[in-house]
């Protein structure tokens, strides 16, 4: 039998505790933050319980349904255009004046609603009492109480939200928010007006849609000009002459004048339902604050996260790396012996395992890094760290929200510009999203490791740090110098909320982590795979090279010549063997691409080998690391495992500490992965800006790179 | 006085909110109206942006954005 199928929107306030009810019904994996506006992405979930279908939606956390930022479009937007058969308003209990205003414009959107007053035991803990029944009564609207994070009253929630949705009987139009007589007078005179010129058919509650057009709404007056055509001129002039004369009335604009209406109506409903109020949070959460946010030691324990996640991220994990390392050798070891000579045994030692297994030895880094982002995030640090960067932000152009997304850049540009989606300004964001890949992600550190580690080993960290810094350095000059010229224009308003500290629940701090590790993992089984076997064909190919020498031959004379002792055979045999492989690298296809470009990185100091693997890092940074593994495999001596091979050939190649340095700048300002450009292309909207952004970040990296390296010469570098 | 004159642990009442559309608009919506009891909880370390205290929770502003918003002093 067909199951009936129930549409659910949950929205809510950010930090409301909405996603975790969302996980909480559904079981699905999805991002739980303190952050304002982390649940940017639509997301469902489906659930049969009590006979029906249950398709949840998570609406984006806003404040409320005026269209500013992009959440708010995407939350009203679904609400009206999708219908949904049930909206739950999930709100934060010990927040409830702020939380209405939200449930009134959700009230005043004709649809289905029911209130979820969350957390009502952290309420009850600062002496506020809440009349569920009095609030249901004065709104006409269901109440039911949860606690989203011990889980109850989701049974009781969703049960009550189908039998509204399956209850016949017509929305009631009273318990609106009531304006004053003049707005009202307004209202119904435009409700009159429109209702006279659109068709049966007009898709939205007209009184909505009048008010709306009363608050200069812009998207309904887009729908208004799609919807009634040649009548929507005439509706648009009416609505102009009623804003004229609400204006010179209340010498406020009436978008202002509502919006305080309707707090004044919230202040009514807040002294009817609460008995005791305490104004101010006297909790923990404000004493954490008087550390976390001290004038004095503020900024030093802020770095010193900062650090201890950096830390923590490369030191703590270089012991699994050491581990994952082996087990791939092992692999190689095994399957080196066991599988006969072949096109595919080459294939899938030097190619996929070599390729693959030189970057999943850094999962446990990015592990670590997700974690410590997830813990700030799921705290409510994050808003504070926003909040004691922002005066900074603002000196290069930004907003103090910037922060966070630049942060994250350090583990993966991808989530980084996605969540510029929290910036309410369009200017603002492509800031932002242009300046986050100069923010070295951890996909650029293996080759740092791996140059710094063979060039500066004792003060590798050093080098390490200073490119790190050198990347911070470029997107501070970047950000200051579109700021003043493509980006000119009032500032965004910094209006955040700075949510209580919450302890982070292990079970969301795991899905956060998890989830965003996943996105690396598939890059591993997707692109780099991919891109590990193109470059290994690259290289692999052509099959017959004319050699300048017969290899065989030149070793089979040594083998029989009796001139040699034993071990000067080797050594010269080894050499041949070393030379033959340098030789075929060279006359491969990538070797006759990498010569082709080589000349337009010769004055910064890379050779071609280097030029290949810069190509190759297109496809992804880390592939870098594997294809100066397979480029420099011609150099691979038995005895020593793989990391320190390679790290030899580098040695005993050309490559100097000087054009290592240049390599690394290179690689930390070049243009994005393949990933992150279509990213920058999504977000934006723009082919335009993902052009300027490729263009901009390449040139600057050659443009820095050219001044290290020719300037390293100068001042007698090597 | 203009909020952003306000000293730390000062209370206030919110007389008028002006400043342009889009910000006006965003700190009436944020709960900053007219008649509501404010109290200035910090200054960033930097003298920037502000914490405020309204509604019972805690907001951030600019003190550019601070000075669009007039205040009555509330002695303690």
């Amino acid at each position: 039998m067909h199951k009936k199928s129930i549409t659910i929107a949950l929205a809510g306030n950010p930090n409301s505790g909405k996603t975790t009810i969302f996980n909480n019904i559904t079981g699905t994996r999805q991002k739980v933050g303190n952050w304002p506006g982390v649940t940017v992405e639509k997301k469902e979930g489906s659930v049969s319980k009590y006979g029906y279908d249950l398709k949840i939606i998570d609406l984006p956390g806003t404040y409320s349904l005026t269209p500013f930022s992009i959440e708010e479009i995407v939350a009203r937007n679904f609400v009206l255009e999708e219908s949904p058969d049930v909206v739950i308003d999930i709100i934060d209990a010990s927040n409830l004046e702020r939380s209405l205003y939200l449930a009134t414009q959700l009230r005043e959107l004709d649809c289905k609603v029911l209130f979820a007053l969350n957390m009502a035991d952290v309420a009850f803990s600062r002496g506020i009492k809440i009349n569920a029944d009095k609030l249901s009564e004065l709104l006409d609207v269901p109440v039911v109480f949860t606690t989203g994070n011990k889980n109850k009253g989701i049974t009781n929630l969703l049960k009550t939200a189908i039998k509204l949705a399956e209850s016949t009987s017509n929305i009631s139009p009273k318990r609106k928010v009531k304006y004053s007589k003049d707005i009202e007078t307004s209202i119904s005179k435009l409700q009159n007006f429109i209702k006279e010129r659109v068709e049966q058919n007009f898709p939205y509650n007209i009184r909505w849609t009048a008010i709306k057009l009363l608050e200069n709404d812009k998207i309904v007056r887009k729908r208004i000009r799609q919807k009634s055509e040649n009548k929507s001129r005439e509706i648009l002039r009416e609505v102009e002459t009623h804003r004229k004369h609400l204006s010179s009335r209340f010498d406020e604009e009436p978008e202002i004048v509502m919006t305080d209406e309707r707090y004044g109506f919230i202040a009514g409903i807040i002294k009817e339902i609460i008995k005791t109020s305490t104004k101010r949070r006297i909790d923990t959460s404000r004493n954490i604050d008087l550390v976390l946010t001290n004038r004095f030691i503020g900024f030093p324990i802020f770095i010193l996260f900062i650090w201890i996640m950096f830390q923590t991220t490369f030191t703590a994990g270089s012991y699994p790396m050491e581990w994952l390392s082996s087990g791939v050798n092992w692999l190689s070891t095994i399957l080196a012996t066991s599988l006969p000579d072949s096109f595919l045994k080459d294939l899938l030692l030097n190619g996929i395992i070599a390729g693959v297994g030189s970057v999943i030895i850094f999962l446990p880094n990015i592990l670590i890094l997700f974690f410590f982002i997830a813990i700030f995030e799921d705290t409510g640090y994050m808003a504070r760290a926003a909040f004691l960067m922002d005066k900074i932000m603002h000196l290069i152009g930004l907003h103090g929200k910037s922060f966070i997304p630049m942060l994250m850049g350090f583990g993966c540009s991808v989530p980084a510009i996605m969540a510029t989606r929290t910036l309410e300004s369009n200017k603002d964001r492509i800031l932002t999203i242009l300046i986050t890949p100069f923010m070295s992600c951890s996909a650029k550190l293996p080759i740092y490791i791996l140059l710094a580690g063979t060039f500066f080993s004792a003060r590798a960290g050093t080098v390490i740090f200073s490119i790190y810094i050198t990347g911070i350095v470029f997107s501070i000059i970047t950000g200051r110098l579109f700021r003043s010229t493509l980006f000119k224009g009032a500032d965004a308003p910094f209006v955040m909320e700075l949510p209580p500290y919450r302890a982070p629940m292990i079970k969301s701090l795991i899905i956060h982590m998890w989830d965003r590790s996943k996105m690396f993992l598939k890059k591993m089984g997707g692109i780099i795979l991919v891109g590990s076997i193109i470059v290994w064909m690259l290289t692999a190919f052509p099959r017959n090279i004319n050699y300048s020498m017969n290899y065989n031959e030149e070793i089979n004379k040594i083998n029989t010549s009796s001139s040699f002792t034993e071990k000067q055979k080797k050594a010269a045999i080894t050499k041949l063997k070393l030379n033959e492989k340098a030789e075929k690298a060279e006359k491969s296809f990538m070797g006759r691409i990498g010569k082709t470009i080589a000349p337009v990185f010769a004055p910064i100091g890379i050779d071609w080998r280097g030029s290949v693997a810069l190509l190759t890092g297109f496809v992804a940074k880390e592939i870098v690391v594997s294809s100066l593994g397979i480029l420099y495999a011609a150099d691979e001596t038995e005895e020593t495992d793989e990391p320190d091979a390679l790290k030899n050939a580098l040695l005993s190649s050309e490559m100097t500490p000087l054009s290592a340095l240049s390599l690394m700048v290179f690689v930390l300002l070049y243009l994005p992965c393949v990933a992150t450009i279509a990213t920058i292309r999504r977000e934006t909207g723009s082919l335009k800006w993902t052009l300027f952004s490729i263009v901009y970040s390449t040139s600057i990296a050659w443009a820095a790179a050219f001044c290290v390296y020719q300037g390293g010469k100068v001042v007698g570098l090597s | 006085m203009l909020l952003s004159e306000m000293k730390e642990g000062h209370t206030g009442i919110i007389v008028r909110v002006g400043g342009n559309g889009a910000l006006h608009r965003r700190v009436l919506e944020m709960g900053l109206t007219r008649g509501s009891e404010i109290y200035v909880e910090k200054y960033a370390p930097l003298k920037d942006p502000i914490e405020l205290i309204i509604k019972g929770y805690h907001i951030s502003l600019r003190v550019k954005e601070a000075a669009n918003i007039t205040v009555d002093k509330v002695t303690p």
